[in-house]
């Protein structure tokens, strides 16, 4: 997926546990239904945090990658 | 459709160290990010972390804390000596600050305001000698039976 198709754009580089997935669920929180988030991260363990987060709050992924040591996310708001 | 029950989680705080601070608070966050409905019941020293005069000046002792991290070899003994508490302290909060975790202020902040629910022990209001003024707004008062209600039917429960 493609940077211009997201609605809202969070960056949580630096940011360790469990701050990338707070900030995530923050943003989702404000977002509409049908809307795409794109989140970046550097902290290792954000991969597993947010798949553990989409799973309990319904969110859907779309799309996940890495590159350069930045895990990339688009969720959709459900 | 049937509908999902909310999961629930309930946390006793017993300790006012700055170090152990975090983690019922730590877990309450993530969890709530998780559509887990959450508690924490502040108790003994725990009231201080819910205290606005005391929330700001948390310490932690070296003091017979083995397990605390120094950058050289030093015997746990010389913890008696004046100043070493707030060298300790000191060097937690760098290290704190360098993974980039809040304050305890600021990570109190962001618990009340998505909707953790703070209660503190009343009797050990009473014992302390401190009033609901002196707490943070949002922090509820209440006694170990309203809170056993809680956790009662709670997923997790834990003690920190």
């Amino acid at each position: 997926m493609d940077k211009s198709e997201a609605n809202v754009f969070l960056d949580a580089k630096g940011l360790n546990c469990p701050m990338p997935v707070l900030k995530t669920k923050k943003a989702l929180d404000t977002m509409q239904p049908g809307q795409i988030l794109f989140v970046e991260a550097t902290d290792k363990g954000a991969k597993a945090d947010i798949n553990a987060m989409l799973k309990r709050t319904g969110h859907e992924l779309l799309d996940a990658g890495e590159k350069d040591n930045v895990f990339t996310f688009f969720i959709k708001k459900v | 459709m049937e509908e999902k029950k909310k999961k629930r989680m309930a946390i006793i705080a017993s300790k006012g160290t700055l170090d152990m601070a975090y983690p019922p608070l730590i877990l309450a966050s993530t969890a709530v990010a998780m559509d887990v409905e959450v508690g924490i019941f502040f108790t003994l020293y725990g009231v201080d972390i819910v205290n606005k005069k005391k929330y700001h000046s948390l310490k932690v002792a070296p003091i017979a804390n083995p397990a605390m991290p120094s950058p050289i070899p030093f015997p746990n003994i010389l913890g008696v000596l004046p100043g070493m508490t707030a060298m300790a302290s000191m060097m937690m909060k760098g290290m704190i600050k360098k993974i980039n975790w809040p304050s305890i202020p600021e990570l109190m902040d962001v618990c009340l305001e998505s909707g953790v629910r703070m209660i503190a022990c009343t009797p050990t209001l009473e014992m302390t000698g401190v009033s609901k003024n002196d707490l943070l707004e949002g922090v509820e008062v209440a006694g170990a039976a309203e809170f056993l209600d809680f956790a009662l039917d709670a997923n997790i429960s834990l003690f920190v």
